[in-house]
């Protein structure tokens, strides 16, 4: 089925219940959907479980999530930044809950729930304080961690371009966890600049297929840097 | 080759850039390891990997090539080269943990005589946890050098016998290259390859490891 096209941000993410699992692209601010997790935050959704690689940055997007207390739990690589004051003090008063995944396990467990695997035995962290407790196995000589796959009700992601299929292509280093988390959740929100017309995309250019994606948006970059306007002309 | 003085940052990254094989590929961590790109050569035709998503990364943007959508995994604003690849965050591990990047380049708190890797957490009881890519890093690439200085601020050696930090990878480090000695670990002990600004004798002593010398 092609997805749905939402005219605003807000009816994209229409209908998050409190407490889902919400998968939210983005390394830093490459790639974050700001516009989506905005209107996640107006919608008034709670007692939320975020996934992404941080815990945000300074006052938008994830970070106000976080200060305004929605996310009771945040699963992620790397919290702790120079403007993680929202975060920070969120930990600080026990008032988030916070899972302390390896960057690699925390993009594997994703992509194997995405994929149908249950749990994969993976090197990283061997030995460490964040594989304290789980289980072990020596394969061919290596001490591996078992690590159990990690999907969501919901994932927010940003993409450059989709197509009325829901095919998306994404810009540079924002690519990042988009592809992955688009796979791994019930239900897929992606924002883009750009909905073209389907048979518009090269197909050996797609990086997402549309089976992956249920809802696209609209939403033009407020201010789009000079070298973007070229890139994506 | 020994030198009279201990080297600066700068002379530990051109000793680096020097040891990396031409056609690596090559990921350089956060801190002190990024200085070691502006020591390689052309001729090295080096390429580097960014595990936010790139290989065939560029030098640091400046005025108009900065672009939000291109970074690195410390989140600055870098360039792409020709011949650039951008990929998803679970390709860019598989790669890493994979064994196909040749040398990954990393800042350390402690490493110990055995390759035991300290860099993620110096387990203060008040810090806020991080670890990011820290523990891929150190046991994905097919060789795990450190740059360090070999002392604290109180002179304590950083190379150990046992890690007292907590653990960010076990065995994992074959290289450390410090201001006043570089370091080969291997299954045979410790190699001290060169020496700077310090002699043998005062480098056993104030280093809690066996130390043999390349020759020996």
């Amino acid at each position: 089925m092609a997805p749905r096209i939402a005219g605003s941000a807000a009816e994209a993410v229409a209908g998050i219940a409190d407490g889902s699992t919400v998968m939210i692209g983005g390394f830093g601010n490459a790639g974050q959907p700001m516009e989506l997790i905005d209107a996640l935050l107006q919608g008034g959704a709670t007692g939320l479980t975020v996934v992404n690689n941080n815990a945000g940055q300074a006052d938008e997007g994830l970070a106000l999530l976080i200060k305004e207390r929605r996310v009771a739990k945040i699963v992620c690589s790397f919290p702790r930044q120079a403007d993680s004051w929202h975060f920070d003090a969120a930990y600080r008063a026990g008032e988030i809950g916070l899972e302390l995944v390896p960057q690699g396990n925390l993009a594997e467990r994703i992509r194997a729930a995405g994929a149908g695997i249950g749990a994969f035995f993976t090197p990283t962290g061997y030995g460490t304080q964040l594989a304290a407790g789980k289980e072990t196995r020596e394969i061919d000589g290596v001490n591996y961690v078992l690590e159990h796959a990690l999907k969501a009700d919901v994932a927010l992601i940003k993409a450059l371009h989709a197509d009325e299929k829901g095919n998306l292509v994404y810009r540079k280093t924002a690519r990042n966890f988009g592809p992955i988390m688009a796979t791994a959740a019930t239900r897929t929100i992606a924002q883009v600049e750009e909905i073209v017309p389907v048979g518009s995309l090269d197909p050996e250019h797609v990086i997402t297929p549309g089976i992956f994606v249920d809802t696209l948006v609209r939403l033009r970059a407020a201010a789009t840097p000079v070298s973007r306007q070229k890139e994506s002309a | 080759m020994n030198t009279e003085a201990p080297l600066s940052k700068q002379q530990i990254a051109a000793l680096v850039a020097a040891d990396i094989e031409a056609g690596s590929f090559v990921n350089l961590g956060i801190g002190q390891p990024t200085l070691v790109a502006d020591h390689l050569t052309p001729e090295q035709d080096v390429t580097l990997h960014t595990e936010n998503g790139m290989l065939g990364m560029g030098p640091a943007a400046h005025g108009d090539e900065t672009d939000a959508d291109l970074i690195n995994a410390g989140k600055i604003p870098v360039t792409e080269l020709p011949g650039a690849a951008y990929f998803h965050h679970a390709d860019s591990f598989a790669m890493m943990r994979g064994g196909h990047l040749d040398v990954c380049v990393l800042g350390a708190f402690q490493v110990s005589a055995a390759g035991d890797l300290a860099n993620w957490s110096t387990g203060a009881p008040d810090a806020i946890p991080a670890v990011g890519g820290a523990m891929d890093l150190a046991i994905g690439a097919k060789q795990t050098w450190v740059m360090m200085s070999l002392f604290t601020r109180d002179g304590v050696a950083k190379f150990v016998d046992t890690l007292e930090y907590p653990v960010t990878g076990l065995g994992c480090v074959t290289r450390v290259y410090t201001e006043s000695a570089v370091f080969l670990l291997g299954p045979d002990g410790v190699r001290v390859r060169s020496t700077h600004g310090i002699d043998l004798e005062e480098l056993r002593a104030r280093v809690p490891v066996a130390l043999a010398t390349i020759e020996a």
